[in-house]
């Protein structure tokens, strides 16, 4: 059948770290995004209140955005520490 | 609105077009074989790829739908930036690497790693096109739409012109062609994004907009006693308190024979009215704007604060501000929103837009689109599931999953992924400024506010509406090219080599390949033109949410469930298919497009996620254990892997 990668894959002994690290990941953020959502369902006057100078509804925009990248790079950072450390063992 | 055609607009596109099919037929030199050209030979750099990934996603719906519904609706509109990057979490946290080590060429080949099924082959495939069929759609006929204002040529010639220029760049290249366009059109849309969100905080906040040198409308007031008496001389009721009008709170008048209708707001003495813009369209299809011809300009773009406060004094404008002060002042002042109405008169249908001042913290909180204030429990339902929809249907469309077979590890796929959060995420946080420029700066065109971005370039000169113009053209290029490639893929590689196992040589599939390309560019560019002068941009969300639907449970078992059978999988695509198809065809939104009305609707939510998904994982688990004979030895190697 013509499936596999299209160019050839080495061993990745870091493999089982990354999943566990990035269903952590994945939760966490789920967690926020879900409130985010759940306030805005049931009391998005709520998202009017001033933060920082701003309504809440726009910090937890820039928020959300924000941890998504911050997330992202930690993960990153993880995952290349595993990969330098397991693979080169 | 009238648009004239900029000589600059043309020739800036027509550089793009000329510098990406020079760029194609040079790379077509390095897809001799099926890697290159299904997979860009799996050797494009991470960041390019992380930057083509932004190329890719941001369509013209994000560019010109978000922009033009921030625009009319405010926070509401945001909710899809915030909704459409949360999906690139689970793009990198679940789906990147993974997808990389399982696939080859297409989304089907990760689905079927283990199981060579000809049951996953098919209904991946069927999802894969249709899911792209859906996206191409919008595009094709948003590429029509932008050609009038940009080259003055009619609808069918742009579908034609971006059809045939895609058709040439995937036929030619593949996915490497594809890849370098998107790279282009990515970083040129962040690049120049940024440009004009500069240019409005530059321009800061005011009462009195202008619109590249000229001077906002002014909507006039009047006052009017109890029976109508009316303050301004000249002015006649043609249509009063006891016409359509008058019971729907306006008025007609009537002054030198030019007719106007106005809003009526009761005050303790009378009235106040309020000059209003109305559409009116005739029996047989002819349409007048504020009772003329469009040419005659006369229905005047709009967006106006009708009180600006900066730290609490009321101000007539603030001058150049930082981006968090223009959001400050925003919520602190008074912004005029338009609401609109619809009254029949005779054979006529006067569309009507009026003015509704609202307090800029309300317009950036959620509530003006979607129906989250004093909700039912229907309405509270139908937004977490749109909500769901954007959370889960980035990391299952087709065009973008097949973005990491052209990186050469699993380390670039997840690197590129970062990349494209941070791209997609501070394009995501210009659209914000972009939006609430285009609502404050009196350019928003009311009958269609998809054009608020490219017209907010135009207050600031013609020179900046040409490159904005011909970069909203160029997204539809990029976006175009990568369904393209998808949907062609889908056609010659998972149905015609692997499902109906077709013996072709590397040269061959290639040659499939591009045939597929050529046929699937020949349909975009019919359905295009068919389905021309209709608001397509809901078939976007039903891309989101079939793909959420279909694929997205099917790759997250596959991954994190060893139990999973080929069986379960394919049961799962076509149970999220047709479920998610289903609800959206007997859903309200569709009623009102079959001339029915929404309330007769079998059900009376429009986003099916919340159904269709739960509704796929549990078709997979169910039919998974009834057979678990079927689960491959090696079924552990890819589930928790």
């Amino acid at each position: 059948m013509g499936h596999g990668p299209a160019v050839k894959l080495g061993k990745d002994n870091a493999s089982g770290y990354k999943t566990k690290l990035g269903v952590s990941m994945f939760i966490a953020y789920t967690i926020v995004y879900a409130i985010f959502v759940a306030i805005n369902a049931t009391n998005p006057k709520l998202m009017q209140n001033i933060i920082f100078g701003q309504t809440a509804a726009v910090v937890w925009g820039f928020g959300l955005i924000g941890f998504a990248l911050v997330l992202a790079v930690i993960y990153n950072h993880l995952c290349t520490q595993a990969e330098n450390k397991m693979n080169d063992e | 609105m009238v648009y004239t055609q900029s000589p600059i607009a043309i020739g800036l596109f027509f550089t793009f077009v000329i510098f990406v099919l020079g760029l194609s037929f040079y790379l077509a030199r390095r897809t001799s074989s099926a890697e290159g050209y299904y997979a860009a030979g799996g050797n494009i750099h991470w960041f390019t790829n992380g930057v083509a990934f932004a190329g890719d996603y941001l369509s013209a719906a994000s560019f010109l739908g978000i922009c033009g519904m921030i625009a009319t609706a405010g926070y509401d509109g945001w909710m899809y930036s915030i909704g459409y990057l949360a999906g690139w979490i689970v793009a990198l946290f679940l789906v990147a690497e993974p997808m990389k080590r399982l696939g080859k060429y297409t989304f089907t080949d990760a689905l079927d790693s283990k199981f060579n099924s000809k049951a996953i082959q098919l209904a991946a495939a069927i999802s894969t096109l249709l899911v792209s069929v859906f996206y191409l759609i919008p595009q094709m006929v948003g590429a029509g739409v932008l050609v009038q204002p940009l080259l003055g040529l009619p609808h069918w010639v742009g579908v034609c012109i971006v059809g045939v220029v895609v058709t040439i760049i995937v036929a030619t290249a593949g996915m490497a062609s594809t890849t370098y366009v998107q790279f282009f059109k990515g970083a040129l849309l962040l690049i120049m994004s940024t440009v004009v969100v500069i240019a409005v905080l530059m321009r800061g906040l005011t009462t009195a907009p202008e619109n590249n040198g000229a001077a906002y409308h002014d909507f006039k007031t009047m006052q009017a006693t109890a029976a109508l008496e009316l303050s301004e001389p000249g002015y006649t009721v043609v249509a009063g308190l006891d016409s359509e009008f008058g019971k729907a709170g306006f008025v007609k008048l009537s002054k030198a024979g030019e007719e106007s209708i106005w809003q009526l707001n009761q005050t303790a003495s009378g009235y106040t009215l309020e000059e209003t813009l109305y559409m009116t369209k005739m029996a047989d299809g002819t349409k007048k704007f504020n009772g003329a011809a469009k040419e005659e300009g006369k229905f005047f773009p709009v967006g106006h604060i009708k009180q600006l406060k900066v730290d609490g004094q009321e101000v007539a404008a603030t001058g150049a501000v930082g981006p968090f002060a223009y959001l400050s002042a925003l919520k602190d002042s008074t912004i005029v929103l338009w609401g609109k109405k619809y009254i029949q008169e005779g054979d006529a249908t006067h569309t009507i837009y009026y003015q509704k001042p609202t307090p800029g913290s309300r317009v950036l909180r959620p509530g003006l689109k979607f129906k989250v204030d004093n909700a039912t429990g229907l309405q509270k339902f139908n937004f977490i599931s749109l909500m769901l929809a954007l959370f889960c249907g980035t990391a299952a469309l087709p065009h973008i999953l097949i973005r990491y077979y052209t990186v050469p590890s699993q380390a670039a796929a997840r690197k590129s992924t970062i990349v494209a959060i941070a791209a997609i995420g501070f394009f995501y946080v210009l659209t914000l400024f972009l939006g609430m420029g285009a609502m404050t700066n009196g350019v928003i065109n009311l009958t269609d506010n998809n054009m608020s971005a490219p017209l907010l370039a135009l207050s600031f000169g013609v020179v900046l509406f040409a490159v904005i113009s011909s970069l909203a053209f160029a997204t539809v290029l990029g976006t175009v090219s990568g369904l393209i490639v998808a949907a062609s893929g889908a056609v010659a590689h998972d149905i015609m080599d692997n499902f109906l196992g077709m013996k072709m040589s590397d040269a061959g599939k290639v040659r499939a390949g591009k045939i597929s390309a050529i046929v699937v560019g020949c349909i975009a560019i019919y359905l295009g033109i068919v389905f021309e002068g209709m608001n397509v941009s809901f078939l976007v969300g039903w891309a989101f949410a079939v793909a959420a639907s279909a694929n997205l449970p099917a790759i997250l078992m596959l991954l994190f469930w060893k139990k999973t059978t080929a069986k379960g999988i394919a049961a799962s695509v076509l149970v999220g298919l047709i479920s998610s198809l289903g609800l959206i065809l007997i859903s309200p939104d569709m009623w009102v497009r079959y001339g029915l009305l929404p309330g007769d609707a079998p059900i009376q939510f429009n986003s099916p996620a919340l159904i269709s998904i739960p509704a796929s994982f549990l078709a997979l688990v169910i039919v998974s254990m009834m057979t678990q004979k079927d689960v491959p030895v090696d079924a552990t190697e890819t589930a928790g892997a």
